[in-house]
């Protein structure tokens, strides 16, 4: 239905408006908060320090480096995640013996806090970009691979039994009826598993230390430096805030032939 | 015993798994600190739990999961129900709620260090900010769902405001509310032990850091593999809480 009645431009534009001057009042607010002295600087460092501390980061250079680090890792690890995690739950969806084999695995990892397992992987892979992007691996698999299974159950055994009849082999089947009817769902995983890549992502650089913008917010919050702190916030809270919106776009633009865009 | 054994043939493959872990481990391909063998892990958690060690970083680590995670669900949940209910009170909170969804919550852990410190103070309220929004979205989802005629019903029959929101439209809220409940309660585990394994000095992340750089292996995967059931366990007792709150429904 929502297809049907696109909002006019100026109801759009209107209500974008509305949007961005609630953000300008939020900015607005923060600096008349650290103007009230409520707050010492150290605590809250006002808007204005805190951007002129970003624009010097850009100007160096290090802002670059560890957003791009940062990103890196989220998305390898996103894209590995999501390469594995739909290739099984596809297969799981044709093997029994693999689902018999994986489906206890999954239910008792899907619920764990995986993170607890990154002493375990530095322990075996090291401190550099391989044990970063295995632990993002790790965690963003879960959600890819239970929506995917979850999809290709959820796809009419009729559609199947009918490409069947037409004389469908198994991989035209795979290729041609599970993976499109299943796509909605899997894009849902793959919407959920992207935020818990950059959050893992970051977690493993705090805790490994070098570049990336993990490393450097957690550098900064060693020397009280309050302002890096704040600066690294607003950074990391700007790249998932591009990250949920593109996943969002991507969705809408290879689901244009569904209804649940 | 006829539930007994389907478990048994269910869970087998997870037995499958730890039967190779050990013979792997014992085959000696992988050195004894990188791959311990489960029942040398087995042992080392028998000593700590003997210790004492385990015992006192598991309470404070639930002591700190158990207050953020509570008082992210009160505050969460009465945010999320004004947004549903005043107007004034969504077009106020919905652009702070937008900008911060998407922030990593792990990105909070330097700033609630650098306010609080390595204590308690600092894990409770980082766990307590990162688990809000799941929670004011599912109360705020849940209020909107409520069926509109049921409210108008509720309404003309003399209901007021005030009944007609506790009777009506917090029920219909329970499962979506319940839902980012659920979704909290994973990040809660999640940002306890990050922020334990980066910056503390107690609870069962420290515990994991501080053997871990001491070299005695078997004892952090111990740790982890406690870490990783608890987590495991908390899901399994609130799912099964849901189920009995929400056996009403159908």
């Amino acid at each position: 239905m929502a297809g049907l009645t696109t909002p006019s431009f100026a109801a759009r534009a209107g209500h974008l408006a509305l949007r961005w001057s609630l953000v300008v009042a939020l900015f607005v607010s923060w600096e008349l908060l650290t103007r009230s002295r409520t707050f010492t600087p150290f605590m809250l460092p006002s808007p204005q320090s805190v951007l002129e501390r970003i624009w010097r980061d850009g100007s160096s250079g290090d802002l670059f480096i560890n957003m791009a680090l940062t990103i890196y890792r989220a998305l390898a690890g996103f894209l590995i995640a999501a390469m594995l995690g739909v290739s099984i739950g596809l297969l799981m969806a044709r093997n029994a013996g693999l689902r018999w084999f994986l489906d206890p695995v999954i239910s008792v990892g899907f619920p764990m806090p995986k993170i607890t397992f990154l002493p375990v992987i530095v322990l075996w892979l090291g401190f550099y970009d391989t044990a970063k992007i295995s632990m993002v691996v790790f965690d963003a698999i879960f959600p890819i691979l239970t929506a995917t299974i979850a999809g290709v159950r959820s796809v009419e055994k009729e559609l199947i039994w009918s490409a069947r009849n037409l004389g469908a082999r198994e991989r035209d089947l795979l290729w041609q009826i599970l993976l499109p009817a299943a796509s909605p769902q899997i894009l849902t995983g793959l919407q959920v598993a992207l935020p818990i890549a950059l959050i893992v992502a970051v977690v493993a650089e705090m805790m490994m230390g070098g570049y990336g913008m993990g490393g450097a917010m957690i550098q900064a919050s060693r020397m009280a430096d309050s302002r890096g702190v704040f600066a690294g916030i607003l950074e990391i809270s700007i790249v998932g805030w591009i990250f949920v919106k593109a996943m969002v776009m991507l969705r809408a633009r290879l689901l244009f032939w569904h209804a649940q865009r | 015993m006829n539930a007994l054994s389907s478990a048994v043939l269910r869970y087998s493959p997870l037995l499958i798994l730890a039967l190779c872990w050990e013979a792997a481990a014992r085959s000696g391909l992988f050195s004894s600190s990188s791959l311990p063998p489960l029942s040398a892990i087995a042992l080392a958690w028998v000593d700590l739990a003997r210790s004492g060690d385990l015992t006192g970083n598991t309470l404070a680590s639930l002591w700190r999961t158990g207050a953020g995670l509570g008082l992210a669900i009160v505050i969460g949940a009465v945010l999320g129900f004004a947004m549903a209910f005043w107007r004034g009170a969504e077009t106020a909170l919905s652009p702070v709620v937008e900008l911060f969804y998407p922030l990593p919550k792990s990105a909070l852990i330097p700033v609630t260090a650098l306010w609080l410190g390595f204590g308690d103070g600092s894990k409770i309220l980082l766990i307590c900010m990162g688990c809000m929004l799941p929670v004011t979205m599912g109360a705020f989802n849940g209020a909107l769902s409520a069926d509109r005629t049921l409210l108008w019903s509720a309404r003309s029959l003399g209901a007021s405001r005030l009944r007609s929101m506790w009777d009506v439209v917090l029920p219909s809220a329970v499962p979506e509310l319940l839902n980012g409940i659920r979704t909290a309660l994973a990040l809660s585990f999640v940002l306890l032990v990050s922020s334990e394994l980066i910056v503390s000095r107690e609870g069962l992340g420290y515990l994991i850091g501080f053997l871990g750089s001491n070299g005695t292996y078997e004892s952090m995967f111990a740790v982890v593999l406690t870490v990783a059931f608890i987590g495991f366990l908390a899901d399994q007792l609130f799912e099964s809480f849901v189920r009995r709150i929400l056996a009403w429904r159908d």
